[in-house]
């Protein structure tokens, strides 16, 4: 027994040893970032992240955090796998009481958490990608940021349009023939305004197309997207896109051997023979204007939406399976959009149920009655994201020429 | 007896006689360090770090701030309540494995009635009605597979664990009906601006008061189960039902009565759960709000052989172990899923050594004496 009493003390005395040295040691978990002489140096920015890199929704964050952080020289601290719950209040309280100037979080569900940690912290400056309701709580820490990424969807609708033409022409398919898939996460706004742009975009350049919707119930599940893919490809659709964080659409397509648009960044090296091209966020330029602000002790703006023009709004290289031709098409595009000359939701391009709309309230002001407050028809186009409304997107129109699988979700 | 020899195994796996309380503690002692040891040289091995420092940070993780450690005992608290309210079940040999939706339907009635009562009534007679709601919704959702099991004898692990897809089944249909904005799939932070339905905080003005409500109900849920299967005649009831259904009969016990009196107990408490995640910590509702936590109590409850007691040391450890791992993972950009392997190699270590305390392996030789 007293043997037995020994190798207890000697276990006890390691584990305290253990203890001791680690707390020596807690230094070496910071991340020193590149030096430079800015005002930003001293900073510190937290980002609280729904999954973890696996998700290139989060990746694409992850990426943005480090490159504007390392830039700047900002400490940059990152928690992955916070779910939308008071997980994300207690990660966010607890990086502003490590000492973060800024806190980000990066999912829809998160919000309602932030605002509460907000109100606690009044001096750090939280950021919620996303979100609605930043404009409306009147919290001067509080702000809510996206991009016009409808505008990125339309030009990569662009890229899908040429390869539906390519086809066509190579015979593949007849002109009836072009039917795109969608894999869709929820029947949410953010949603509905990205497979809208993107079928737009197509439509502008391949007139006949049509287009399948299918929700997962999910923003990140592989198995539930890979399926969804493979139904709409057994159902005849020849190319596929999006709105889902997870690579299963991309690899069913590849497996498939059918065209993809993906999402969130580049799927060229796990798909080389499928991907066309994806449209992105870049979040980069976000945290960079916040970041200095908050070291001159500026105001940042309470809804932020970032533009092709400031580099929010990117567009991946294009891959092997775009069509020829593609490049230039998205560029003529492009600068029409950054001039003015181009709306993506310009109603004379779209019907519902076979009309042209005039008029549209959205609901932009979120209530649980989802009360619809604001015109969202302006000088006829939609005016998504706009100016003095809010910039999370809240076009939520069934459009003639798109059919929904389902709508469950 | 010679002949016999060559026949005998290699070795085979005898009862231990009682080991000293002394004897027990050493062994788990010496699993832990082992586990710790195999941890420490997987991490230098597999990704370079000083496995000192990664265990350093996990107490950072679990301990590291005031707030850190009040939400450390809160999840304790909420895991160690699930695996009281499951223990009274194991204890008669009833396999509950259904705490994860007696949970989540205990969460749903407070969220029902937060959403639809709020504002409407005075706030202490609607948290009232959440208090008496989610009990009785825990305790009918347990005693649905109770019944059949009282009454026609089925196999209530299979029909617990149904139950459990059930539950959560019917939270994602509320969760889509009650979203906001429409088709985010999200309710959101219920009455954020009213608080109405919210658990008061205990005190106010120090970091622990919106995580003391949850610990207090834990410590208080702890001492009467601890009192109830110890010195109360329904823990004897349950304790004789246990280790003999005959048994119980033959003195009277009427068994139905106590299979589901305290199966319901057990969804009772689980519904209470709900109550607190839903009321008092989160203010929302999802179908990952039990995040596991159902099964992880099975468990909790299994390792400290069901005793209340140990069962806070126990819960403690899961918490300090995921809370360590979070940290891990932003502290050295490590994923997280390589402080789950961590996680993983330290229970499977613990649960192991549970085996060489109740049996001992007699291998060929050394195996005449008793």
């Amino acid at each position: 027994m007293k043997k037995f009493s020994k190798i207890a003390a000697v276990a006890l005395a390691a584990i305290s040893a253990f203890a001791l040295c680690a707390c020596g040691n807690n230094g070496s978990a910071e991340n020193n970032a590149a030096n430079t002489d800015a005002a930003t140096s001293g900073l510190k920015a937290g980002f609280i992240c729904l999954h973890d890199e696996n998700s290139t929704y989060d990746l694409n964050f992850i990426n943005a955090a480090k490159a504007a952080c390392d830039k700047l020289g900002v400490e940059c601290v990152i928690k992955t796998n916070i779910p939308e719950g008071q997980e994300a209040y207690d990660a966010a309280v607890d990086l502003a009481d490590a000492g973060c100037n800024f806190v980000f979080a990066d999912s829809f569900g998160h919000e309602d958490y932030i605002i509460e940690a907000a109100k606690e912290y009044p001096d750090v400056q939280f950021s919620h990608a996303t979100g609605t309701k930043a404009h409306t709580e009147g919290l001067s820490n509080f702000h809510n940021a996206f991009a016009n990424i409808y505008e990125g969807r339309y030009l990569a609708g662009i890229a899908a349009g040429m390869k539906l033409n390519e086809m066509i022409d190579n015979g593949t398919i007849t002109a009836d023939q072009a039917k795109m898939g969608y894999v869709g996460a929820y029947t949410y706004a953010e949603v509905i305004s990205g497979y809208t742009s993107f079928y737009l975009g197509a439509k502008s350049v391949c007139p006949t197309v049509t287009m399948e919707v299918t929700f997962t119930g999910s923003w990140y599940d592989e198995t539930a997207e890979k399926t969804g893919a493979q139904t709409l490809i057994d159902d005849g659709c020849v190319l596929i896109s999006q709105h889902a964080d997870s690579m299963g659409a991309p690899t069913a397509c590849e497996t498939a051997g059918v065209p993809d648009v993906s999402y969130n960044g580049s799927t060229a090296s796990a798909c080389p023979n499928t991907f066309i091209v994806s449209s992105r966020i870049n979040w980069e330029p976000y945290f960079e204007t916040v970041l200095t602000a908050i070291a001159n002790g500026e105001n940042y703006p309470v809804d932020f939406c970032g533009t092709l023009s400031d580099g929010s709004v990117a567009l991946t290289d294009l891959g092997t399976a775009a069509a020829e031709g593609t490049a230039e098409a998205i560029k003529e595009a492009e600068a029409k959009l950054t001039a003015g000359e181009l709306h993506v939701f310009d109603t004379a391009t779209f019907t519902v149920n076979g009309e042209t709309l005039t008029s549209y309230m959205a609901d932009v002001d979120s209530d649980a009655d989802y009360t619809p407050d604001h015109e969202a028809i302006v000088d006829g186009y939609f005016n998504e994201s706009g100016d003095g409304l809010r910039s999370a997107p809240f076009f939520d129109i069934q459009i003639d020429g798109i059919t929904l699988l389902d709508t469950k979700f | 007896m010679s002949n016999n020899k060559k026949h005998e195994p290699l070795f085979h796996i005898v009862k231990r006689d009682t080991m000293t309380f002394k004897k027990a503690v050493g062994i788990r002692l010496l699993a832990i360090v082992a586990a710790l040891l195999l941890c420490a040289i997987i991490t230098m091995v597999v990704t370079g770090e000083n496995p000192i420092s990664v265990y350093g940070t996990m107490g950072i993780g679990a301990f590291g701030t005031a707030r850190k450690t009040w939400v450390t005992l809160q999840n304790v608290s909420i895991l160690l309540l699930i695996a009281l309210a499951l223990t009274p079940s194991f204890k008669m040999k009833f396999w509950n494995i259904g705490g994860e939706g007696q949970v989540l339907i205990g969460g749903l009635a407070a969220a029902t009635c937060m959403i639809k009562l709020g504002d409407k009534i005075p706030n202490g007679l609607l948290i009232l009605i959440m208090f008496v709601a989610s009990l009785l919704a825990g305790g009918i959702w347990s005693v649905i597979p109770a019944i059949f099991k009282a009454k026609w004898n089925t196999n209530e692990t299979l029909s617990t664990l149904m139950m459990n897809y059930i539950a959560t089944q019917l939270v994602a249909f509320f969760t889509v009906l009650w979203e906001v904005p429409k088709g985010s799939g999200k309710i959101g932070i219920i009455n954020q601006d009213t608080t109405a339905g919210w658990l008061p905080n205990i005190g106010d003005g120090f970091t622990g008061s919106k995580y003391l409500l949850t610990i207090i109900v834990a410590l208080l849920v702890t001492a009467g189960m601890f009192i109830y299967l110890a010195f109360s005649k329904q823990g004897y009831e349950i304790s004789v039902v246990g280790e003999s259904v005959n048994t119980a009969r033959y003195v009277g016990i009427k068994v139905e009565k106590v299979i589901i009196r305290t199966v319901f107990i057990s969804g009772a408490i689980c519904g209470l759960v709900g109550l607190l995640l839903v009321g008092g910590i989160n203010h929302t509702l999802t179908t990952t709000i039990a995040g596991g936590q159902g099964f992880t109590a099975v468990m909790v409850s299994w390792l400290a052989k069901f005793n209340p007691i140990i069962m806070i040391f126990a819960s403690l450890l899961i918490v300090f172990l995921s809370r360590g791992a979070g940290e891990v993972a932003t502290g050295f950009g490590l994923n997280q899923s390589f402080s789950d392997i961590l996680t993983g190699i330290i229970l499977f270590f613990i649960i192991g050594c549970e085996f060489f305390i109740t049996y001992k392996i007699s291998f060929k030789r050394g195996g005449h004496k008793k």
